[in-house]
């Protein structure tokens, strides 16, 4: 389905989250950002730009990765990303929510 | 002669064993598999060992009566694999090369992961129902319990058998009612997931089964320590949880060897190939089992199901040829709803678990997402099937390796 974001129509699927990373930029970014109740920060950008660079690898997400991650702890990430982490700092990034696989 | 050693002699391990057993050319292929345990569980035992339906003997056999013949069985410790020179070390420095190596190690338990989890209240009212010893101290706990708060509780993903903790919540609410003491039990259900479950049309029905079973549900709850002393769980967000007794599945990660040898992700399971099950790194090594990082469900069903493939993986692999065979992450579970039900689920990569018949398309006898009696016989037949039928490798007449579209309503993942 298509979703107007930034005056754009963009491609997302029923939760929302884009569905090709190619319409993902700056703007789009921080119009998701603002819908989900957060301001993107330095340490925001930091965080997205890792989160795309391990989808980009096909690495797996998860909580436990976060810790590893070197960019941030968990107890951070919860509060840069209120309301469930993972799911929100994904679609702020464009990239798919995390499948906890299974 | 040329050797092929499959590490591990769980379910996985053994069940290709039987299976190359019977392709392999005895004089130019010796297999070996090499597994320092003597016993082999029967696992989806270990949630009806708690509630006194299984006995411990009805979960455990002798592993060696599972190994055919003609396979050199090793009872020796793992100490090292090291597959830039296709050399296994086992204890007391012994080595042996491979030729070709299958990694079947499984996947266990790690409660130290979690601060509190551990500690000193560990099997007093902390417990897990992911070992034979955590599931027979269960029991004896709950035969004596008097009642309260039990949170049924999952740390994080993947774990084995994703189904297991909800039905432990639904034959727990059996357990209790069957006791007459349901009023004094409550049940909480606490997940990592936003749901139920890891596929939303399965989440649905089984949402609806922990409702019409007065079962609470947190979820999203991503655990970040026990705090023991004052019987709570805590997770990042900073909710709270209280329990009189909690019944945990710890983090599942892949044995300490695989993270020994090098060869395994954050959680120490191997990257493979989810679709010819060749590891990522070594061509001549090969997974099965929980030992993989593949996208499906850990579980006996799906290391059946990677056995017929990974048997014709090996002989084209032995022969030069292109790994044809391909793995289509197909799983296929029992959920036990308790009151001597169950449904029954069948998904793979691709499709969602759908209603329909199954095995035989538009016969059944069992039905998919349908909770009743025929589902719980099945589950019940199933240990028989498993140490007759799964691990000798004997194909379970009409259920294939890769999923059967026929017969269901289907919807792919999105």
């Amino acid at each position: 389905m298509k979703k107007v974001i930034a005056n754009r129509e963009i491609n997302v699927n029923e939760e929302g989250y884009l569905v090709d990373f190619k319409q993902w930029d700056r703007e789009i970014c921080e119009c998701i950002a603002d819908e989900c109740n957060v301001i993107m920060t330095e340490k925001h950008w930091e965080v997205v730009e890792y989160l795309q660079d391990k989808h980009h690898k096909e690495e797996p997400l998860s909580i436990r990765g976060i810790k590893k991650s070197g960019v941030i702890n968990i107890k951070e990430f919860y509060k840069l990303f209120p309301g469930g982490p993972l799911k929100v700092s994904t679609k702020i990034a464009g990239i798919p929510k995390p499948k906890s696989c299974i | 002669m040329k050797n092929l050693i499959i590490l591990g002699a769980g379910t996985a391990g053994t069940m290709i064993a039987n299976h190359l057993v019977k392709k392999l050319p005895n004089k130019e292929w010796q297999i070996t598999i090499i597994d320092q345990y003597k016993t082999h569980y029967y696992q989806p035992g270990f949630l009806f060992l708690p509630f006194d339906i299984y006995t411990e003997n009805q979960v455990k056999k002798v592993g060696k009566k599972f190994i055919p013949s003609g396979v050199n069985y090793i009872q020796k410790k793992i100490e090292l694999i090291a597959p830039d020179n296709n050399r296994i070390t086992l204890e007391n420095d012994e080595t042996i090369n491979y030729d070709i190596l299958i990694v079947a190690t499984g996947s266990k338990i790690a409660p130290d992961e979690i601060e509190g989890m551990d500690g000193p209240e560990w099997r007093k009212s902390i417990f897990d129902f992911y070992t034979y010893e955590g599931a027979k101290a269960l029991r004896d706990k709950l035969r004596t319990w008097e009642g309260g708060k039990l949170v049924v509780h999952i740390t994080e993903m993947p774990i084995k058998c994703p189904v297991a903790p909800l039905e432990f919540a639904f034959l727990a609410d059996s357990y209790f009612k069957n006791k007459g003491m349901r009023d004094k039990v409550d049940i909480t259900y606490v997940t990592p997931l936003d749901g139920a479950f890891t596929k939303p049309k399965a989440t649905k029905a089984l949402h609806h089964l922990l409702e019409e079973k007065g079962i609470s549900e947190v979820t999203s709850f991503n655990i970040e320590r026990v705090d023991y002393k004052n019987n709570t769980i805590i997770d990042y967000a900073d909710t709270e949880v209280s329990y009189d007794l909690l019944v945990t599945v710890p983090t599942n990660m892949g044995d300490e060897l695989i993270e020994r040898s090098g060869m395994g992700d954050d959680l120490n399971f191997i990257p493979t190939d989810k679709n010819t099950l060749q590891s990522k790194a070594y061509e001549n090594v090969f997974v099965i089992g929980d030992a993989t990082n593949l996208p499906t469900s850990k579980a006996g069903s799906v290391a059946h199901f990677e056995a017929e493939i990974l048997e014709e993986n090996i002989l084209k692999y032995i022969n030069g040829e292109p790994l044809e065979a391909s793995f289509d992450g197909h799983a296929n579970c029992f959920v036990e709803t308790g009151n001597g039900k169950a449904l029954l689920i069948d998904f793979n990569y691709e499709y969602e678990p759908v209603e329909g018949t199954f095995p035989i398309a538009g016969i059944g006898p069992m039905q998919l997402l349908k909770e009743n009696r025929m589902n719980h016989m099945g589950k019940l037949a199933f240990r028989w099937v498993y140490w007759n039928m799964l691990l000798k490798g004997i194909p379970i007449p009409f259920v294939s390796a890769n999923m059967s579209l026929k017969g269901k309503k289907l919807e792919t993942i999105g």
